[in-house]
């Protein structure tokens, strides 16, 4: 699926180090499908009735906006899945972590790098477009805000590239590797 | 040459493809399985019509939704269930090797890796979990992946990867009496933070980590994603080797002699450079615990919880005093003598033999205070066979706690084995996030040691006053 640009509103989560236990926690897992996990995402914080997925403005948002760190500890790729599922396509942060940041981009989930005191002004009720080509954040169609990410992932992300796809054309490569059994 | 460091050298030995513009193609030697993170990846193979590229370098074990009371499938949901017999049918079908729930290798994922004997020096390995990490301490490149990676990797033996930075922890000075491998890793991420390691390679040196066993070593390099670095290692040295020696998997005769000559050049230049180095002297640390929701929120355990009030930063503030409601804790008050609910003992992080055996030499003797449920999960079928052939399960059973078959059980609570809403833990796993052990249910991550001693008293308890260890 190419990532195309967008626009949306975008819901906040003022707090850093949200880890993936919090986006789904463990009793979600036991699923053999990356599908229908949307309902599992945050579950537990959704629990309480006053927190920002439960208004009606959050059911139709694109983007979210988190502290720094989002997505530290387990790996679990179901975390991404959860925020797909729900209907996230970007999640704005001032910094991500290192696994997360991999399995976002592998589901066309745009990580948005932008520092934290862009975000403390970011302002809430404004409509945001996503820009990937340009790498551009802008709201309410003013003041862009220009975001990092290389080339490799911008290019799969904008042409839907498959990265499995990616590595068996280098084939030759491996098995020329293999052959060297440079392994024990 | 320029010098290079232990990661550098693994990174460079595995390159299939050079990092340009593109991340780089990097071999992986050991592909570790398990049911959770996988059926998403083999439906993905059978969707493509790919197979398992080298089922000789893939394993496949299970242990996050397996029950650990018994080994029948029918004391957990229907769910879990599924997922395990899941596994059962995908390594069936494309030829993976599978230490199923029965079989005398089964275990944590990270507990059988260096036991049997795969886990060697110099490989890269990897593992649809974060505390893939833990295989470093033998002075492998191991790390987490998602599960979109976990079928690269079954299809091709490959990975897109972009080096880390070089990060040099270095831990000098002896442990007092009653301060573990634990302790240090819990003291390093307090001081370093969850986001510390991002992006880095942490390599674990000094005195300190040199004179620790290697079940320590692989306590510490456990936590490494604690503290956001993906991977974390030891240098292998002699107690690696003689560790590795005669395992199941590791190389024999003459194959051991190529492979020795080969681990030995793998520890890092001499003039080789760090992007980081942190120094922590471990002779003045008291056994670690934690009191927060992340594993960098602790304090030494006669230590009192920090109060909001006297954090300057504002963000901080909130995150704290968020922590300290979600644990029912107050400001300034001391963790010793706080009761909890329970004590887990188990998980890739504390669940091997040397574990059990300080938890067991607390308890001998001794009864757990009956307001506590103690679980005792060793951390594979060896260390149970072995735990049992000294007597550790008779001292446990004797002392009321609860002998457990092997799996993840309430470190991931994903089996049934978790904390009641509003209960607390003394839990030697690696990760207090809210709701981790079982909705609200919190948790304070601590040693064997600490937590044997809370099983006792009742307690948060400091094992230096029990004695026993
Ligand atoms: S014991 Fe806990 S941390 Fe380790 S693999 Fe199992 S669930 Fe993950």
């Amino acid at each position: 699926m190419k990532f195309e640009r967008f626009s949306s509103q975008a819901v906040f989560l003022n707090r850093e180090n949200i880890d993936t236990d919090q986006i789904i926690p463990a009793r979600f897992l036991k699923v053999t499908e990356k599908v229908g996990l949307g309902s599992a995402l945050f579950a537990d914080w959704r629990s309480d009735p006053a927190f920002v997925l439960n208004t009606p403005d959050a059911a139709n948002a694109k983007i979210l906006v988190s502290g720094a760190n989002f997505g530290c500890g387990s790996s679990r790729e179901h975390a991404v899945w959860a925020l797909c599922g729900f209907g996230f396509r970007a999640v704005i942060a001032p910094s991500f972590a290192d696994i997360f940041r991999q399995n976002a981009l592998k589901n066309g989930l745009l990580p948005i790098v932008v520092n934290a005191p862009t975000i403390a002004m970011l302002p809430a009720n404004a409509h945001f477009t996503v820009d990937l080509l340009d790498q551009t954040l802008s709201v309410d169609g003013d003041s862009r805000i220009l975001f990092p990410i290389d080339s490799f992932s911008k290019t799969c992300l904008l042409e839907g590239l498959d990265e499995l796809g990616y590595i068996l054309k280098h084939e030759a490569a491996i098995a020329a590797f293999e052959k060297a059994g440079t392994r024990a | 040459m320029p010098p290079k460091t232990l990661y550098d050298k693994i990174w460079d030995a595995h390159l299939v493809t050079p990092e340009t513009d593109a991340p780089a193609i990097l071999y992986i030697d050991l592909h570790l399985v398990h049911e959770v993170t996988t059926p998403q990846a083999f439906e993905g193979l059978r969707r493509r019509g790919l197979k398992v590229r080298r089922t000789d370098r893939t394993i496949a074990t299970m242990d996050h939704s397996i029950p650990t009371i018994s080994r029948s499938l029918s004391s957990v949901d229907a769910q879990a269930a599924d997922q395990v017999r899941r596994l059962e049918s995908n390594c069936i079908e494309f030829g993976v090797r599978l230490f199923g729930m029965d079989d005398r290798r089964q275990g944590i994922v990270h507990v059988i890796g260096p036991e049997l004997g795969l886990t060697q020096p110099g490989q890269t390995i990897v593992c649809g979990d974060s505390h893939t990490s833990t295989h470093g301490a033998l002075g492998a490149l191991a790390f987490g992946i998602g599960t979109t990676e976990v079928e690269q990797v079954l299809a091709s033996q490959c990975l897109l990867s972009r080096k880390s930075k070089n990060f040099a922890v270095q831990f000098d000075g002896a442990l007092s009496p009653g301060v573990t491998a634990k302790d240090m890793v819990l003291a390093l991420i307090g001081q370093i933070g969850t986001g510390g390691g991002t992006a880095h390679v942490l390599e674990y040196q000094g005195s300190a980590i040199r004179s620790l066993d290697m079940e320590s070593r692989m306590t510490i390099c456990n936590m490494s994603i604690e503290a956001g670095a993906r991977a974390g290692l030891v240098a292998p040295d002699d107690t690696t080797f003689q560790y590795v020696a005669g395992r199941e998997f590791a190389p024999k005769a003459e194959a051991w002699d190529r492979a020795l000559a080969k681990w030995k050049t793998l520890p890092g230049d001499e003039a080789a450079v760090y992007d980081r180095t942190v120094r922590i002297d471990v002779s003045t640390l008291e056994p670690v615990i934690t009191f927060g929701t992340n594993p960098g929120m602790s304090i030494p355990i006669t230590g009192r919880v920090p109060d909001p009030a006297n954090t300057a930063d504002s963000g901080a503030r909130a995150r704290l005093e968020g922590a300290l409601k979600y644990m029912a804790l107050k400001p300034g008050q001391q963790l010793l003598g706080h009761p909890v609910n329970v004590v887990f003992i188990g998980s890739c992080t504390n669940s091997r033999l040397s574990d059990l055996r300080s938890a067991a030499g607390v308890m001998r003797g001794r009864k757990v205070n009956p307001a506590v449920r103690v679980l005792v999960v060793p951390g594979s079928q060896e260390v149970k066979r072995q735990a049992e052939a000294e007597g550790l399960d008779r001292i446990f059973k004797e002392a009321g706690a609860q002998w457990r078959e092997p799996g993840c059980s309430m470190c991931i609570a994903m089996n049934g084995d978790q904390l009641e809403p509003g209960e607390s833990s003394v839990s030697t796993s690696n990760r207090n996030f809210e709701g981790r052990q079982g909705r609200n249910g919190r948790t304070f991550l601590a040693s064997p040691l600490t937590a044997a001693a809370t099983a006792i008293e009742g307690h948060i308890a400091d094992v230096r006053t029990l004695g026993g260890f």
